[in-house]
């Protein structure tokens, strides 16, 4: 183990961190944005609306990143007309096209997490707020949506790890994020092991943070599912009784 | 647009390929994972501590890095035993290489997915296998595994569909799947786009065709059980 090569190339990998994190920040933000109207249009009762949102989603869940990111890549520029518009600033570099193809990935999941977490919803909440007068908006906005997040959450999770580690297809495109990094490291002192246990380092730190944040975050969202204190341990910090509830 | 210029038996050549890479994979996942949920229910602290680093490991690495480490690390430790000992050179082939590492990183998915469908074998039917005087190895390879299977069956078709997914990745250390047969003949034809897509059709068809086969063994390991 040469750990010195590491150690003098730390800012590369920092460097590729940065890029790694904005890639998959960026695309999450983007894939949630699109996911929503998404996941509304696929429980549409009519299947001509549904059919459209449906078939995304089959189709990028049921492919494989890689192919979808060469598709963007290496695929878009077969056509003339996009060399020739004003869109081939954007398709020509490969952060956007891996920005792009993160995005429209990570909707599809995104979207199909959301789907099954609506159909989930009680359908005593539903009948509730329609006695209560509300119009479909309104529900979906008061009763539906925020429910369906709360559940969406643990998966929700796992999806982001998945596109944390997704992003590494980044480095196989010329990027310099975190992967990329470590190719670079890899090639010029030919330290397979160093350059790339470095990196998959980085990324376990990543995934464990991750994984703390959505804990916390599920602690919040999730309070209402908590066991309940015992009143012994209340009663022992708190000398003055609550009223009983 | 989908003039494949002779190229579709090339794309298939690659096809072939990659299912064969999914198959080998998931059978070498498949060993791992009995061993790393044997290993995470033993009684060894040791085993229980191995087998809990393995999963976590597994599971927070890209499997991009895994491979790179295991193709490309693999090599330089091979060398490095071989000139220690005197061999001639040994070339890790991309193949055997892709192959152990999906294996290894899909063993840590099956683990979990195993772990949770051993236990959820109800105990009075290994309580009886003991009762019947049948030893630890027995029950666990006539009672525990077989009833497990039913349990394990969901989990374990999301991961086979990963895993199919995930092959994609060893055109990146240069084996010819049908991703880089898709890239070559994209290159010779200027007309990337069109082979990609095929091969993203081709990926739908296995995904597609494995769903039918799961909800199948599905029905087939559910005989028997009472349904609301």
């Amino acid at each position: 183990m040469d750990v010195q090569v590491i150690i003098e190339n730390l800012p590369l990998y920092f460097q590729g961190l940065w890029v790694t994190i904005q890639l998959v920040f960026l695309s999450l933000v983007c894939g949630l944005m699109l996911s929503v109207p998404m996941a509304l249009a696929a429980r549409a009762r009519n299947p001509l609306v549904a059919f459209l949102p449906k078939a995304y989603i089959y189709f990028f869940r049921g492919t494989p990143l890689i192919v979808q990111m060469y598709i963007i890549y290496y695929g878009v520029a077969q056509f003339a007309a996009v060399r020739e518009s004003f869109v081939w600033i954007v398709f020509q570099e490969a952060y956007w096209c891996a920005l792009i193809a993160f995005s429209l990935n990570t909707a599809g999941y995104t979207a199909e997490i959301l789907r099954g977490a609506m159909e989930q919803t009680a359908f005593g909440e539903i009948e509730a707020a329609k006695a209560c007068g509300m119009s479909t908006p309104t529900m979906y906005r008061r009763i539906i949506l925020p429910g369906a997040f709360r559940r969406a959450l643990p998966a929700y999770g796992n999806e982001v790890i998945f596109m944390l580690h997704g992003s590494a297809l980044a480095g196989v495109i010329t990027i310099v994020d975190l992967f990329g990094a470590a190719r670079i490291v890899n090639s010029r002192y030919y330290v397979p092991f160093e350059s790339y246990i470095a990196a998959g380092f980085f990324y376990l730190t990543m995934t464990f943070i991750i994984v703390w944040l959505f804990k916390l975050w599920e602690k919040r969202w999730h309070a209402h599912l908590r066991p309940r204190e015992s009143s012994v341990g209340k009663a022992a910090r708190a000398p003055v009784p609550a009223p009983a509830d | 647009m989908f003039d494949l210029h002779g190229y579709f038996p090339f794309i298939l050549k690659g096809m072939v390929l990659t299912v064969e890479v999914a198959l080998l994979s998931l059978f070498i996942a498949i060993v791992f994972g009995i061993v790393g949920a044997v290993a995470k229910m033993s009684r060894s602290r040791a085993a229980r501590f191995v087998a809990g680093v393995y999963t976590t490991v597994i599971r927070g690495v890209p499997d991009l890095v895994l491979m790179m480490i295991i193709f490309f690390g693999g090599q330089v430790l091979i060398n490095n035993i071989g000139d220690w000992m005197g061999w001639e050179y040994i070339d890790i082939s991309p193949f055997i290489a892709g192959v152990l590492t999906i294996g290894f990183i899909f063993g840590a998915y099956m683990t979990e997915t195993f772990r949770g469908a051993i236990l959820s074998v109800s105990r009075g039917e290994i309580e009886a296998g003991h009762a019947f005087g049948m030893t630890p190895v027995q029950v666990f390879f006539r009672i525990t595994l077989p009833a497990s299977v039913r349990h394990a069956l969901p989990g374990f078709g999301n991961n086979w569909l990963v895993l199919a997914k995930t092959t994609a990745l060893v055109s990146v250390i240069g084996l010819q799947d049908m991703v880089f047969n898709a890239s070559q003949a994209g290159g010779a034809t200027r007309q990337p786009f069109t082979f990609f897509l095929v091969v993203a059709f081709l990926f739908l068809l296995i995904t597609g065709v494995s769903d039918v086969g799961m909800r199948w063994l599905n029905r087939r390991y559910s005989v028997g059980v009472r349904r609301a």
